[in-house]
């Protein structure tokens, strides 16, 4: 019925598609599966007509469309539940559901309220839950969101003569289990009157719910099966697709970690986010966590720099029990975060590089506090060498570097702020090639200097490859373990099983 | 169509969600909704104190007073009211408000020139701030230009161009049709101007209730990028909201100028801060998407009960002119409190 053929797309250099072919049928549901970054929401994106493709085309029952707009996927019977919901909570249910098409309901210039709110009740009936249209979304639990945005999808039946299709785009991530089967007895039975597609990082509830699968890797579909012919260890294989090459991650610089204890968590709890995290990390260890999104990873690295306090446990740095409620502390700590949105968070663009090196710790002089101009060009003319950055010269702007050369400066920040744990979040994301190399270069030097490393990698190649050891997190809780020495090193699929 | 008498579904072991069960709306919630008749509740009990204190309060004459001195800044809040639901912001109430009384004055029987328009002086008037309003909008939205910079030059333009069109002087209104606004009061009860601001208000409250246009400021002020992908027109709806602004501030123009009998460039003076003080008093988040009209009214109606009542304390004008100052700290600082418990939940 809707066919996805040849689909590529590019984003800035990246291929977050490359050549896709899906098929959704009718009154079927289709699941997609694939790692952080195997090209899924893009997908669901351009189906959604929020993204259009670079090559390729969309048909639908046969006739190529373009989606240029979602109201465009919305008139050819395309709806989407996003993950991170789209209602705004000022508005009652009935204007939510129908935003946007209150023509239908006007007359002489006036909403007609009342038979705008019949037909939102109409639309909530077909996902049997009873709220009234006039309640503010604002005071609706999550879970009533979501089917507030089922029912929202659903009014769509009513503008177009097309087969309804709902894309379904990590409907369960914020979601209690008994909510989630409500859910999926609503998708079942709801299955007559239109397909779904189903995104989802859980692969048990990919299976209990959709009729077929694809399974994406690096932008490509690499399989397609019955889900009653598959199971899910053989996801797994296929998620994580070919072997790792050991010599790209420079593993053999990976000496063992020294005998003293630089940070040490126990029972480490964010209410609502993770619970009971141990580790311990050791001068000049590289621990990896990972985990899918909504896994607990982010937060948990978020405690470390001070974003979010942990609400209990004990979090110990050098042996003294700390706990961090700003950035600023963690930084006096000797904590330094390299954050994912470097162009945002790391750096300054718009001003030199000098000026961003010095930034966490000022040279300044003892007696008058002014800053010390020679000294700061001084000092970073040393991390430019040091750090191999390529720069025409340390009073260049940060936003003419390239990106491997920016994310050396966010190192040379710390580094002169005298940090010894950096945490480093996803610290190659949009890199190419080259750079991420020097990256993993720039990783070993810090590690045999004595500097203690977490690492939360884009993929998990990169996680395995780079870490002394790794935590594999899943629902905000700790579920495996690995030693990760060369020799050694845990398969992709060990670690896989555990994060889904 | 009542939704529990629809057919069950093809698997009908589901259970069946019930807005308690699945929606449950917890205790803070409702703390919140309490917080939003809040500004309500201190209107009432701000009159029982100040009528305690002084009973000549609740006479007759003085509540006819008091809905007098509001009329004027309830029309021009009304107007702010809906820039405000945007996550706007409009500064150029004096000066449109000037422009509006010194055309009206000059193009009615007047002391200064030969012109006798008379209502078809106020139609024109108003238009001109329409019009003014429009070019706020359509620069703001044009340019891409925060409306804090546009509204703020257009301010001083409308201040400058009032004063260059009446040379720095000041001209009377004769007519008498004007002057009957702010000084007739039909059946002994309120004034002329008092109708006025509460059709205004009447308009409005239509407007936001019944309106794609009021939907569409609450949608847009509740989050713009999911607006426009609703497909909502956000530039157009930016623009009429600035008009209707501008209308109402040429509305408050006419009332300025039947109220002093005159018209100057300076007639608008102050005006602004307290139209923004009684928007947010009333409880509309500076950050759009909550409040209302009827959170404008109540406002409006505690910085008149204020200022009334401290006239017949008397206190004298320049300590009023500081309570009103931390009246609007003390709003903000309270509205502000309502939008993170929503984070909090």
């Amino acid at each position: 019925m809707l066919a996805v053929e040849h689909v590529s797309k590019a984003f800035a250099g990246v291929q977050a598609l490359d050549d896709v072919n899906v098929e959704i049928g009718a009154n079927e549901v289709v699941g997609l599966v694939g790692e952080n970054g195997a090209g899924k929401s893009t997908l669901m994106r351009i189906l959604a007509g929020v993204y259009s493709p670079d090559r390729g085309s969309l048909k639908l029952d046969g006739a190529q469309v373009l989606l240029k707009s979602p109201r465009e996927a919305n008139l050819n019977g395309i709806g989407i539940v996003f993950q991170e919901q789209s209602l705004l909570l000022n508005l009652t249910v009935g204007e939510n559901i129908y935003l946007g098409q209150e023509a239908e309901f006007t007359r002489l210039g006036l909403v007609n309220r009342r038979r705008m709110n019949a037909a939102a009740r109409r639309q909530l009936a077909k996902v049997e839950v009873d709220i009234d249209p006039d309640t503010r979304t604002s005071e609706l639990s999550f879970a009533a969101r979501q089917m507030v945005e089922l029912a929202k999808a659903l009014a769509l039946e009513e503008r177009t003569e097309k087969h309804l299709i709902i894309l379904l785009d990590e409907p369960t991530s914020v979601l209690e289990q008994r909510d989630i089967e409500i859910l999926f007895a609503r998708v079942r039975a709801l299955k007559r009157r239109a397909s779904f597609v189903f995104v989802s990082h859980r692969l048990d509830e990919i299976l209990a719910l959709s009729d077929r699968i694809y399974v994406m890797k690096d932008g490509r579909v690499v399989g397609h099966m019955e889900a009653g012919s598959t199971t899910v260890p053989q996801l797994h294989q296929m998620m994580v697709g070919r072997d790792r090459h050991a010599e790209y991650y420079r593993e053999s610089r990976q000496g063992p970690p020294r005998e003293e204890i630089v940070m040490e968590a126990r029972d480490l709890s964010v209410t609502g986010a993770y619970r009971k995290v141990d580790f311990v990390l050791h001068r000049g260890e590289v621990l990896g966590i990972a985990g899918v999104v909504g896994s607990g990873r982010e937060e948990l690295t978020r405690t470390l720099f001070g974003f979010v306090p942990q609400s209990s446990g004990t979090l110990l740095i050098d042996g003294h029990e700390v706990r961090l409620t700003v950035p600023s502390q963690a930084a006096d700590h000797g904590v330094g975060y390299i954050p994912r949105e470097r162009r945002t968070e790391g750096l300054v663009l718009s001003l030199p590089l000098a000026v961003n090196v010095t930034l966490s710790k000022l040279p300044t002089s003892r007696i008058t506090g002014a800053i010390r101009l020679s000294r700061e060009i001084q000092l970073a003319k040393s991390w430019v060498d040091k750090l191999h950055i390529r720069t025409p010269g340390v009073e260049a702007l940060c936003l003419n570097l390239s990106g491997g050369n920016q994310q050396k400066v966010v190192l040379a920040k710390w580094m002169n702020a005298r940090a010894h744990i950096l945490i480093l979040d996803h610290p190659t994301r949009g890199l190419d090639v080259g750079a991420k190399e020097e990256v993993y270069e720039l990783i070993r030097d810090l590690s045999e200097e004595g500097v203690s490393i977490i690492l939360t990698a884009d993929t998990l190649e990169e996680t395995i490859g780079l870490c002394h050891s790794i935590l594999v997190m899943r629902d905000g809780k700790v579920t495996a373990r690995f030693d990760a020495s060369p020799g050694r090193k845990p398969s992709q699929v060990d670690l896989i099983q555990h994060m889904v | 169509m009542e939704p529990r008498k629809v057919p069950p579904s093809a698997d009908s072991g589901t259970p069946q969600i019930r807005s308690p069960e699945l929606g449950g709306r917890n205790a803070k919630l409702s703390l919140n909704r309490l917080k939003r008749y809040a500004p309500f509740f201190a209107l009432i009990a701000l009159s029982l104190l100040i009528g305690a204190m002084n009973p000549r309060f609740f006479e007759f004459n003085n509540l006819i007073r008091v809905a007098n001195s509001a009329s004027i800044p309830l029309v021009l809040s009304l107007g702010m009211t809906f820039v405000i639901l945007l996550g706007s912001i409009d500064l150029s109430v004096e000066g449109v408000l000037a422009i509006g009384a010194v055309l009206i004055s000059l193009l009615v029987r007047n002391n200064g020139n030969g012109f006798d328009l008379g209502w078809s002086a106020v139609v024109l008037a108003i238009l001109a701030c329409s019009g003014i309003g429009f070019l706020n909008g359509a620069i703001h939205v044009g340019l891409r230009i925060p409306s804090f910079m546009v509204t703020l030059g257009m301010w001083f333009i409308g201040v400058g161009v009032a004063t260059l069109i009446l040379g720095g002087s000041t001209v009377r209104v004769l007519d008498k049709g004007i002057r009957s606004i702010a000084l007739d009061r039909p059946m002994g009860f309120f004034p002329i101007a008092v109708w006025v601001a509460l059709g205004a208000l009447g308009i409005t409250w239509v407007i936001e209730r019944q309106t794609r246009i009021g939907r569409y400021i609450y949608a847009i002020g509740g989050g713009e990028d999911l607006a426009a992908l609703s497909g909502i027109p956000v530039k157009r709806v930016k623009i009429i909201v600035f008009m209707i602004a501008g209308t109402l501030y040429g509305l408050g123009g006419l009332l300025s100028a039947a109220q002093l009998g005159q018209g100057n460039a300076l007639i608008g003076s102050g005006r602004l801060f307290s139209t923004v003080t009684a928007v947010v008093v009333g409880g509309t988040a500076l950050t759009g998407g909550e409040g209302g009209v009827l959170n404008t009214l109540v406002g409006v109606m505690i910085m008149a009960v204020l200022g009334n009542g401290m006239v017949l304390l008397g206190i004298s004008p320049d300590v009023q002119q500081g309570v009103q100052g931390v009246l609007i700290i003390v709003a903000v600082a309270l509205s502000l409190d309502r939008a993170r418990l929503k984070i909090v939940k």
